[in-house]
């Protein structure tokens, strides 16, 4: 069990190292300046522009050369420092980024794991239900195929503008006041419902197709027979089924976490729904490196973090995976 | 006078397809008494594994076309699926040819057996559990295999843990589908052994042992029926089955058996010339006539039973001719 939690801790800070010197890298190669484009802006005196300019430089973290950066980037990374932001200057990006993210988790977290859970059951029922099946699954099938910005805007299009339901755009009104008033929460859920459910349809689409599929070859399968031939209802083959059947689906879950969390990406875009989506989304096209650094950097930690709960897991509920482990102990 | 466990009269089931019916039992009789362990031999695609289905796991597309089968008096080709779900594993049970494979493998044994019994009313509890123990004894396994998943077992073993698990409610009729197949030369005679075990310790009532080997099955089977081609062939004692066949496709059957220490330059391993028939198409007459060397033109009609010895049946037209004239290769 410790070799397997072992391994797979390193796999995760390789994951890590690797995905953060991207990160680090990636806004270097784009053209242009962030400290030339602020410059831009200064009409002071020339000596007092290079002043500025050096002390921009070094407050960036943009002096030295390229590795002396790099080594500092991971300097201030482990001390939590994210840098500051260019455009919302002087603001520290890990302040940008904290009150973004509340938003990421406050509609993925329920998003994913209610999508997972009613996903995984009306999946089992279509697997073994034909009129479930046949009825309910073609529907599914559609808002698995549709890519998460045009399915967005379908929702905005019935929910929004045609019915008038949900309000778009921000995470609460324009006139209201964060407090802890019930007045408050009403308008917060009401703008947080539509990309919340937009998420919620997509995954659930995907997790039903993907249990379904299970679950007719799990039924079929010769353990499943044998229970039949000796006489169990067909309630227990299904909970037979269903425990079998729902660990590919934990590891569906592993793998399409990333791409989960960048379909959320565009969903904030086409809502104008705060996060870390919207956030990159703005940094790109402001060019605020040290932004798009951050945000970049705390999705890369939730999902691997997330990931590795899930290898946990994965190892109580299949004993297999325990045992070869042990085995090998 | 014996007790009748199973008794099958005219069994037909044929799988359904969209080209016609393939008949892979066309007609069975037999009588299984208390006691007895009936062997069907047969090559592949003869319909013995077919013949298991239809007495308790048929597939949606293996239809019951006509005949009766009786369990214990009962007939149970018409019972509702209720009624015969609740005859499974205490009256009738089964190992299956994928015995293998028969396991969750996210539950553990004692999971397995516990789940099962709870659905025919009986209760695992200490009690139940100990006689479970004593019964892996018997296939000489160790208790603590009851907390282990399938995968930490071996081929022999799991098959074992089956025949504990198929026959823990002691049914009277227990089908044993192949269950040697899969087994090195060892384990096929430890596991047949068991199966005759079971039946003195009267676990079980009575079994059908399905298997190509005959040679096991003739060390284990009291008497034995010969399908061929979805068709019974011959049935009766093991003995009169082996030394005096009185079917050519059984005398053929056990001429083309390998024989252990014979080079095939000494002596050419003999076949059956010929391959079974397409069982879609197929009319009347005797099934085996396209490969038969007694064949004459009244094959063309569908022989009768004829009794030939003490509960030892052929259909043949040329009954008399097999095993006495010049035709005999050896």
């Amino acid at each position: 069990m410790g070799k397997y939690f072992g391994k797979k801790l390193i796999i995760y800070i390789i994951t890590f190292f690797i995905a953060v010197t991207i990160n680090w890298l990636a806004p270097r190669f784009i053209p242009g300046d962030p400290v030339t484009s602020l410059l831009a802006q200064y009409q002071g005196p020339a000596a007092g522009r290079q002043m500025l300019e050096t002390r921009l430089r070094t407050l960036f973290g943009l002096e030295g050369s390229l590795i002396q950066q790099y080594i500092n980037f991971w300097a201030n990374l482990l001390r939590g420092d994210l840098g500051r932001s260019i455009l919302q200057f002087p603001r520290e990006v890990s302040e940008i980024v904290k009150n973004n993210i509340i938003y990421d988790i406050a509609v993925l977290l329920p998003a994913i794991s209610l999508s997972w859970i009613v996903g995984n059951k009306i999946g089992a029922m279509a697997g073994e239900n034909e009129k479930i099946d046949r009825y309910i699954m073609p529907l599914f099938y559609g808002f698995v195929s549709s890519p998460y910005f045009w399915f967005a805007i379908i929702v905005v299009f019935v929910f929004a503008h045609s019915l008038g339901w949900f309000p778009t755009a921000r995470a609460y009104g324009a006139g209201v006041r964060p407090a802890f008033t019930l007045n408050f929460i009403i308008v917060f859920l009401r703008h947080w419902f539509l990309p919340f459910f937009t998420m919620f349809l997509v995954g659930l689409g995907q997790w039903s197709i993907g249990m379904r599929n299970m679950v007719i070859y799990e039924i079929e399968s010769n353990y499943a027979n044998y229970l039949r031939s000796l006489g169990a209802r067909q309630k227990l083959i299904r909970n037979y089924a269903f425990r079998n059947g729902v660990l590919p689906q934990v590891t569906g879950l592993a793998i399409q976490l990333g791409q989960i969390v960048s379909g959320a990406i565009t969903v904030q875009v086409v809502f104008d729904y705060p996060g870390l989506g919207r956030l990159m989304y703005q940094a790109v096209q402001q060019q605020d490196f040290f932004v798009l650094q951050g945000a970049f950097l705390s999705l890369i930690l939730m999902v691997l973090a997330a990931n590795f709960l899930i290898d946990i897991i994965y190892m109580f509920i299949d004993p297999r995976i325990r045992l070869s482990y042990s085995e090998e102990e | 006078m014996a007790e009748k466990v199973l008794e099958l009269k005219n069994l037909q089931a044929y799988y359904r397809h969209l080209k016609g019916d393939v008949k892979a039992v066309d007609g069975i009789d037999l009588t299984v008494n208390r006691g007895e362990i009936m062997g069907v031999a047969g090559e592949s695609g003869c319909g013995k594994s077919t013949l298991a289905y239809t007495l308790i796991n048929a597939p949606a597309h293996l239809k019951h076309m006509g005949g009766e089968a009786y369990l214990n008096g009962k007939e149970i080709m018409s019972m509702s699926s209720g009624e015969f779900r609740k005859l499974r594993l205490q009256n009738i049970s089964l190992i299956p040819q994928y015995a293998l494979d028969a396991f969750s493998p996210t539950k553990k044994i004692k999971t397995h057996i516990r789940d099962l019994v709870r659905q025919h009313g009986v209760s695992p509890n200490d009690e139940f559990m100990e006689k479970v123990k004593d019964r892996l004894k018997i296939v000489n396994l160790d208790p603590s295999v009851l907390s282990r998943y399938a995968m930490e077992l071996s081929g022999g073993m799991k098959q074992r843990v089956i025949m504990t698990i198929s026959s823990v409610l002691d049914p009277d009729f227990l089908i044993a589908d192949e269950i040697t197949s899969a087994l090195d030369v060892t384990s096929q005679r430890f596991v047949a052994n068991m199966l005759v075990n079971l039946r003195d310790k009267e676990i079980i009532g009575s079994a059908i042992f399905i298997t190509h080997d005959l040679a096991i099955m003739y060390q284990i089977a009291s008497r034995i029926m010969v399908m061929y081609a979805g068709h019974l062939a011959e049935v009766g004692p093991a003995e009169e089955i082996m030394h005096n066949p009185k079917h050519p496709y059984t005398e053929a059957l056990i001429s083309s058996l390998p024989r252990v220490g014979i080079q095939h330059t000494d002596t050419r391993l003999h076949g059956i010339e010929g391959t079974p028939p397409d069982l879609t198409e197929i009319g009347p007459g005797c099934r085996f006539r396209f490969r038969c060397s007694y064949r004459t033109d009244k094959c063309d009609e569908t022989p009768r039973r004829e009794q030939v010895g003490e509960r030892h049946y052929t259909a043949c037209w040329n009954y008399e001719q097999v095993g006495s004239d010049s035709n005999d290769e050896q």
